[in-house]
């Protein structure tokens, strides 16, 4: 494979981080592959692969702690890895750039977007500034930015995170380089904000014959973009090929694992609905709420669920979704409007109900890690609702923490240990064990599994559901990913700027006639074909305009 | 943005005011017969009662904190209990004497600190980050007096190169000041350094850990452009901060240098008034101090707000 | 060697030993000393020997008996004093954090009024009307350093109070009580911890520089402070005598510092 087409060559890399002990921990094991000019390699896995080590080890970088302990890079037919700090310089940025996955984080905030986005090819005098400030101005208009001529006077914070987003890829650019790393640029962003970005990237890397490692959890999102793709976990290759291989006939268990879990993403499969004429557990009437000084957060809402029943409120970020729920468990008080709770009116605030309809309503939390007081062991955690509520003594506390270990499929002997033990789908089935330990009548999900691993929220998520069919309890999830609303909620409202824009049966809201922003939601959630984005940008002309 | 700083500038002097509340109470209005206390073995009943009289402890406290507010506002003290002269004609040229050097130390410290405390976060792990933080740890460590001590001992004594005592006279000119009081600067700059330098690195390290730090090497940038032009904008609101914690930090440690080296300043007065139960000096000098003390915190804040780009370019 | 479940470092473990040393010799005083602190037992500033290992001070007193008490009145009071500061400072912060927008709201104004003028002013004023009483030194120093533990501990209950857990437990229905003891003090200890042990060495500084304008602990009893005062015009003279307080001193303050370092660089609350 060497010949003047390759660009850049990675063979045995090994990366160590030192650890906490004293000891070495290999992030990277034996990586090898090659990038032909122009061409876009995919590095998929879930965290903890390595993906932005490797990324990032091809600008001869690591991160504090660690270092490459192994392999050769070479990247137009120099070992970067022999480098001097002088040669490192003259590589990043200039030959190969780094495009992170958060602009807001990545742009300095105390200087202009412009400033930095010429930086590089300033500093490098590679070109002056006017002809930088010139060449930038043009990047932004390719990237489609609102006022491209004046667009880099402002700074980081007077811009949204999706224009952001597209000025580090003008950042990335400005001195056309022969290779970037994407380092999950659109993972921060919302699903309708992400199609753009993507496509974005998309056609400046094609038209300007750039090469690409592009770095992402979502195979979805590197069908539409790479040509290879190669799969990792634990910092070891899994398989590596064609994209369209690695999508349709991947050959690894893990790879097919994968594929399989985003298949189901966004199958048309929905949730049969129970038997009906069942007691109504959750009924909001015109609920309205607000924080000080600013406008509704929460609009004018009207909802109802039954037992047996999972509802799913689906929306961005700022819909209002979240605050919804705060709304129902008291955190925020509503101003105004009926929240009833098995027939009988729950107070706006949290002081003023009752034990006994506090203990009904439980709530799992997005961050498991920030839902566990990291001090308490699991009988301390699990059992004190056990003790609170139900007023149980010592040893029948223990014995019911035992069992709900066993209903969350973690071994008994987990009774004593500390979160900070548990990997992070360990500690969500945590959160679930005291909820149930409640034994509550409705429990509400916020964005329960999008913190974690695609195989590892799948398990949680099918877990929730045999909890259902045995406990017969309603779900209130709240969730911005629609591919989780279809495979657990048999009723969803859709919300938008407080609003719900859709309420209805999963099966008829997801189906056509669509309400219009619901579509574009649909629409925006990326599938595995490789021309889902054609597609989708085809079919988006115009309509966009008359949601906005 | 000016409607922030307006509002720093109101809350200053609102402290202000609330400090001399606080310094008249505590001389005042907390138990113990000062009049009594002032004439110790003198204390027959008669004269303890001319005496309250004449302190007007027997007027209401409220009518006579507005009394001495209004007087202190226009520079108007009293007189001292001890030997009777007007406070403030005897304290204005040790406050000159104090500001002096309080001057001359934080014009050499805070530029020499700020430099050091940046190459050491920038050289952080390396041979002189190490130097230099055993070497501050263990300025900070010694209390200052001792610091002084060394000082005369060795430069003054040892070396012969400065006079042991710093007695500026008020016919002293410029340089024969500066020649005079240079140990006890000297003394002061080293205690201030120390603490100025760490607070400094450890503010320049917080912001080099941020992600756009990261990018600015990703881009190829020098080491120095990445701290100078990235980290240090960045850090100028935690550095306003620390060079004003330590500036009102000087305020503290020009009390103790000074009567180390019996210097003629408003600290040293301060001491002695204080053991001499000398109460309007007392009161002067604590308003005078806390009056420095609270306008350097609140030019900090004013700086630090204005440094942010979040409120000087708002959306 | 182990501390909070962490491996101590060098650095740590010496800083750790430096102040057990110093604890030791603190609690231990009148076994170990081997003369008392005010007695005179010889000629004033007598050399070093046998009998003397430190020499004798300017009243003839044994050096190295009155360091060992110094340390005894020191370390006392300065634990005294940074325990009585940290009960109030830390209930004030944490009732501050907890209690609601009206609380923190008085309770901060207070403190921002008692932190408006330096320490040493204010601790100066208080001791020039009530006179250098050792009652009035304490509670004036344990509440001014009251005021800065207020603030460390008022952030650092309100950054534990916007995690989740302690949200779980406010659904729960938990009084604020179980609330403060069991969810948020366990997290707090270990900064907590070594803001003591920053407290305790400004407070020591503080008592020392104090002493040394003569406004701190009164002759005869022995301090380190103090002792740096009645030694330090005698350096003039060549008499090595100020160098064994103002070490001690130091090295107490720099062991802290190592130790505090340390329990710093673990203990930044886990997001």
């Amino acid at each position: 494979m060497t010949n003047a087409q390759t660009l850049l060559t990675i063979e045995n890399l090994r990366i160590e981080a030192a650890s906490q002990a004293g000891g070495k921990t290999v992030l990277v094991d034996n990586v090898s592959f090659s990038l032909r000019r122009g061409e876009v390699l995919g590095l998929i896995g879930e965290s903890g692969a390595g993906k932005s080590t490797i990324g990032l080890s091809s600008m001869n970088y690591t991160r504090g702690g660690c270092a490459i302990t192994g392999g050769r890079i070479v990247f137009d037919g120099e070992n970067i890895l022999e480098l001097s700090e002088a040669g490192n310089r003259a590589l990043r940025g200039v030959r190969i750039a780094y495009i992170a996955q958060s602009a807001a984080a990545s742009f300095n905030p105390a200087l202009t977007i412009g400033r930095q986005v010429c930086e590089v090819a300033v500093r490098h005098h590679l070109v002056g500034r006017a002809e930088a400030a010139a060449k930038a101005v043009e990047l932004f208009k390719a990237l489609e930015l609102p006022d491209p001529e004046h667009f880099g006077e402002r700074y980081p914070h007077q811009v949204s995170g999706g224009q952001l987003q597209r000025a580090m890829a003008a950042m990335a650019m400005i001195a056309e380089p022969d290779l970037l790393v994407f380092d999950e640029p659109t993972t921060a962003l919302d699903v309708t904000t992400q199609v753009e970005v993507l496509s974005l990237f998309r056609k400046l890397i094609r038209e300007r014959g750039t090469a690409a490692l592009y770095i992402t959890h979502d195979l979805a999102v590197v069908a539409q973009i790479a040509d290879r793709i190669l799969v990792l976990r634990h910092g070891k290759m899994v398989e590596m090929g064609a994209a369209q291989d690695i999508l349709t006939a991947p050959k690894e268990d893990y790879t097919r694992r994968l594929v399989a879990e985003r298949e189901a993403a966004t199958a048309d499969a929905f949730v049969s609905e129970g038997e009906g004429g069942r007691e109504a557990v959750l009924t909001l009437d015109a609920v309205t709420a607000s924080y000080a000084a600013l406008p509704r957060v929460v609009d004018t809402v009207s909802l109802s669920m039954a037992r047996g029943d999972t509802l799913a409120i689906v929306g961005e970020s700022g819909s209002g979704k979240s605050t919804l729920a705060r709304v129902i468990v008291g955190l925020l008080p509503r101003e105004s409007g009926r929240l009833m709770f098995q027939g009988k009116e729950l107070s706006p605030g949290l002081r003023e109900r009752s034990r006994e309809e506090l203990r009904r309503i439980q709530m799992i939390y997005q961050m498991p890690d920030m839902a566990l007081n990291p001090k308490h062991t699991l009988l301390e955690i699990i059992g004190r609702p056990v003790e609170f509520y139900l007023g149980k003594s010592k040893a029948e506390v223990r014995a019911r923490v035992l069992e709900l270990l066993r209903q969350i499929e973690l071994p008994e002997h987990f009774i004593d240990r500390r979160p900070t033990e548990l990997s992070g789908g360990q500690k969500q089935r945590v959160c679930i064990a005291r909820a149930l330990a409640a034994e509550p009548d409705l429990i509400i999900c916020d964005e329960v599994t999008s913190a974690l691993d695609p195989l590892v929220a799948e398990e949680i998520l099918a877990l929730l559901r045999r909890l259902q069919e045995r406990l017969g309890l309603a779900y209130l999830f709240i969730t911005h990913d629609l591919s989780t609303v279809r495979r657990v909620a048999n009723t969803v409202a859709v919300m938008r700027k407080g609003k719900v824009v859709a309420y209805g049966k999963t099966a008829e809201v997801f189906s056509p006639p669509y309400h219009p922003y619901t579509e574009l939601l649909l629409d925006s959630v990326p599938e595995m074909r490789p021309d889902w984005l054609d597609d989708v940008l085809a079919a988006r002309k115009g309509r966009v305009e008359a949601t906005r | 943005m000016l409607k922030l700083v307006l509002r720093r500038a109101a809350l200053g002097v609102m402290t202000l005011w609330a400090a001399s509340v606080l310094i008249f109470a505590g001389t005042q209005i907390l138990p113990g017969d000062l009049a009594q206390a002032v004439l110790a073995n003198n204390a027959t009943p008669e004269n303890v009662a001319a005496m309250r009289h004449e302190l007007g402890l027997d007027r209401p406290a409220v009518e006579r904190y507005v009394e001495w507010l209004g007087h202190a506002a226009q520079g108007d003290f009293g007189k001292s209990l001890v030997n009777q002269r007007d406070v403030a004609k005897e304290l204005a040229p040790r406050l000159y004497n104090t500001l002096f050097l309080a001057v001359y130390a934080a014009l050499i410290a805070v530029p020499l600190a700020l430099v050091l405390g940046v190459l050491a976060a920038a050289f952080q792990g390396r041979a002189f980050d190490h130097i230099a933080n055993a070497a501050t740890l263990l300025a900070i460590s010694l209390p200052e007096y001792f610091l002084g001590y060394l000082l005369i001992k060795w430069v003054a004594l040892y070396l012969g190169w400065f006079p042991v005592l710093a007695n500026v006279a008020p016919e002293t000119g410029f340089f024969g000041r500066l020649y005079l009081s240079f140990l006890p600067m000297l003394s002061l700059v080293l205690v201030i350094i120390a603490h100025m330098m760490r607070m400094t690195r450890a503010s320049v390290l917080a912001v080099m850990a941020s992600p756009y730090i990261e990018m600015a090497f990703l881009k190829g940038l020098p080491k120095w452009r990445v701290v100078v032009e990235h980290a240090l904008p960045n850090a100028l609101a935690p550095i306003i901060n620390v060079v004003a914690l330590n500036l009102a930090y000087l305020i503290v440690g020009v009390v103790v240098i000074e009567v180390v080296f019996v210097y003629p300043g408003l600290g040293q007065s301060m001491v002695d008034a204080v053991s001499k139960r000398d109460v309007p000096v007392v009161q002067a000098c604590g308003l005078i101090f806390a009056a420095a003390f609270i306008t350097l915190n609140m030019v900090a804040d004013i700086l630090a707000l204005v440094s942010n780009p979040r409120l000087r370019h708002p959306r | 060697m182990q501390l909070f479940g962490r491996k101590m470092p060098l650095r740590a473990q010496i800083g750790l030993a430096i102040v057990i040393i110093n604890l030791l010799a603190a609690i231990f005083v009148p076994v170990i000393a081997p003369y008392p602190e005010a007695e005179v037992v010889g000629r004033a500033w007598a050399g070093s020997s046998a009998e003397h290992w430190f020499g004798l001070d300017n009243l003839g007193r044994d050096i190295l008996s009155r360091l060992l008490y110094g340390a005894r009145l020191s370390i006392g009071l300065s634990l005294l004093i940074t325990t009585l500061s940290f009960s109030m400072g830390v209930f004030g912060g944490f009732a501050a954090a907890v209690l609601g927008k009206a609380a923190d709201m008085v309770l901060s104004r207070i403190v921002d009024l008692l932190l408006s003028m330096p320490a040493l002013i204010f601790a100066m004023v208080v001791l020039s009307v009530l006179g250098t009483d050792l009652i009035v030194l304490i509670v004036t120093i344990s509440v001014l350093d009251a005021t800065r533990i207020f603030r460390v501990a008022r952030a650092l209950a309100m950054d534990i109070e916007a995690l989740d857990y302690v949200e779980v437990a406010r659904l729960r229905g938990e009084g604020l009580w179980w609330i403060v003891r069991r969810e948020i003090l366990p997290n707090a200890v270990p900064p907590l911890v070594a803001e003591f042990g920053l407290r305790f060495c400004f407070t020591f500084l503080f008592i020392s520089a104090l002493s040394f304008l003569g406004l701190g602990i009164q002759p005869p009893n022995a301090d380190w402070g103090s002792m740096v005062k009645d030694y330090s015009a005698l350096i003039m003279l060549g008499v090595p005598a100020v160098f064994y307080p103002a070490g001690a001193i130091a090295a107490l303050t720099i062991g802290i510092n190592m130790l505090v370092d340390w329990l710093l660089s673990i203990n930044t609350v886990r997001r």
